[in-house]
């Protein structure tokens, strides 16, 4: 059930707590139904302050790709991941070589902790067969 | 109220530019900048009364250029929205001066980051939903757009080269360019891998500079030294500071803050002599030319290849040599109006393009998300 966005506290701090649960919170306007990344107190499609978190599914397509290379150590991926309950965000492809990272490849949520933070990446879906 | 023809550039100058030693300061850069732009346009400096200026710098950047250069202004406008700040100030000089709240308005800019630091000087705040996963500001956010750019319209790296072959390319004209040397597709190729698929060679340079422009009254700027640069139309527009909030990766505010400015000066692409896009990235430019209505949407990587936008090609685009081989500190918007001001005047030597009359010079600031667009006419375009 969708709980009231004002009730359960500062928006970066709920994104947060759903993290370390392992899951991928986002919002959703009870004015205009805009998926909402990132949390906010005011929607930015419709600017109605009625709003409520839901859990994301967690599947999603990469949208941009981009492999940020270093002098010292090995390349690493920044990727822009759309949703598909309808929102975008940052975030980074994991489990195959920064340069097969493709724009349309099919990724699922995953936690790792960063910092001292849990944050939210993805990882290609395998490729199944039919049936 | 128009603005159309309202206000005009009457004096514009670099500071010394490139590499400018140790211990020099961006308001050093400003003053000198400055000084020459007021010999330019046969202004005092008691005659400015509007102050217009952003800086990674300072925190208040117009106390402090004000400050420095003894100017005590009645009009103060520090917006600062990345490099696309400057072209902004002009508008907003161009209508405080139409409405009364100054006559004589100085842009100016000044950066030291090569001298100080090697490395662009940013005042930015970390980005809560993005530093996490650690791109390289800016360029990452560039890179993710060319990757978006190239997935749904098939530009290629070659065609990005491109784009910086012809800054190289006119840049070789110009002594005041930073990078002189020939460059080859295949060397930007080449280069080193930065945020991919832009390498080294898509970006633009780190160098020392600054700039002064000047701002009057149509009627004021008939009775100064230099002929006058009249602004007939501007257009601003930004949708988003993060890029991973930017709706289309391939469209950016462009495609709204050139239409207004267009419409202003009742004016298109075609009518367009020179253009000076803000080229931070070898991308900007092939998205600024589709934005602006140079091109269909998709078709800018062809539209920048086989020398189209070199000099003696069909457009006459970034005729400095842009951010990427003529000079590039922190901030480049007002080293783009400085060159049209002087096309305009016929002051550019070999990169003077003949029979200037209209410019069009379009700032972009943070990634990808302030959009500036201005037109500048020469008094036969009145």
């Amino acid at each position: 059930m969708a709980e009231d966005v004002a009730a359960v506290g500062a928006p970066a701090e709920v994104y947060r707590s759903y993290l370390k649960k392992g899951k991928l919170g986002f919002q959703r306007c009870r004015g205009c139904r805009s998926a909402i990344f990132y949390p906010r107190v005011l929607c930015p499609v419709c600017g109605s302050a009625s709003f409520a978190w839901e859990e994301s599914g967690g599947g999603g397509t990469v949208y941009a790709t981009t492999a940020v290379y270093h002098r010292d150590r090995e390349p690493h991926n920044v990727a822009l991941v759309d949703l598909e309950e309808g929102f975008r965000m940052m975030s980074r492809i994991e489990g195959v070589p920064v340069e097969e990272v493709e724009v349309g490849m099919e990724v699922a949520f995953a936690v790792r902790e960063e910092d001292g933070e849990p944050a939210a990446v993805f990882v290609p879906v395998a490729k199944t067969g039919e049936g | 109220m128009s603005l159309r023809a309202g206000a005009a550039i009457v004096g514009v100058a670099e500071s010394d530019l490139g590499e400018v030693g140790p211990g020099f300061t961006p308001l050093d850069l400003i003053g000198q900048a400055t000084s020459r732009a007021l010999d330019d346009a046969g202004l005092e400096k008691v005659d400015v009364d509007g102050l217009f200026s952003a800086s990674a710098y300072y925190h208040m950047p117009t106390l402090s250029v004000g400050e420095y250069l003894g100017i005590r202004p009645r009009y103060s406008d520090a917006t600062n929205m990345g490099g696309s700040s400057f072209v902004s100030h002009l508008f907003h000089a161009a209508s405080a001066i139409n409405a009364g709240f100054c006559e004589v308005a100085l842009i100016a800019y000044g950066s030291t980051q090569r001298s100080a630091s090697g490395r662009l000087v940013s005042g930015s705040e970390a980005l809560p939903y993005e530093a996490p996963y650690k791109p390289r500001y800016p360029v990452s956010a560039y890179a993710l757009a060319a990757s978006r750019h190239m997935h749904e319209y098939g530009t290629t790296r070659e065609q990005l080269a491109e784009v910086a072959v012809a800054a190289r390319e006119w840049a070789k004209l110009n002594p005041k360019a930073f990078m002189r040397d020939h460059l080859s597709v295949e060397d930007v190729i080449d280069s080193r891998m930065v945020s991919s698929p832009l390498s080294i060679l898509d970006c633009c340079l780190v160098t020392d500079g600054g700039g002064a422009a000047l701002v009057t009254s149509a009627e004021r700027a008939r009775y100064l030294a230099k002929a006058p640069a009249y602004l007939l139309g501007a257009g601003e527009a930004h949708w988003h500071r993060n890029i991973s909030q930017m709706p289309d990766l391939t469209t950016s505010a462009a495609a709204e803050s050139g239409p207004r400015a267009y419409e202003m000066a009742r004016l298109g692409p075609e009518d367009m002599d020179v253009v000076m896009l803000y080229d931070a990235f070898t991308i900007n430019t092939v998205l600024f030319l589709e934005d602006l209505g140079f091109c269909e949407k998709g078709e800018g990587g062809p539209f920048v290849s086989g020398d189209r936008i070199s000099p003696g090609g069909e457009l006459a685009v970034n005729t400095n040599g842009g951010g990427l081989s003529y000079n590039h500190p922190g901030m480049y918007g007002l080293l783009l109006l400085i060159e049209a001001v002087r096309q305009l005047r016929g002051e550019c030597g070999e990169c003077q393009v003949a029979d200037t009359n209209l410019a069009l010079v379009h700032g972009n600031g943070g990634v990808l998300s302030s959009q500036v667009t201005a037109i500048l006419g020469s008094e036969e375009t009145l």
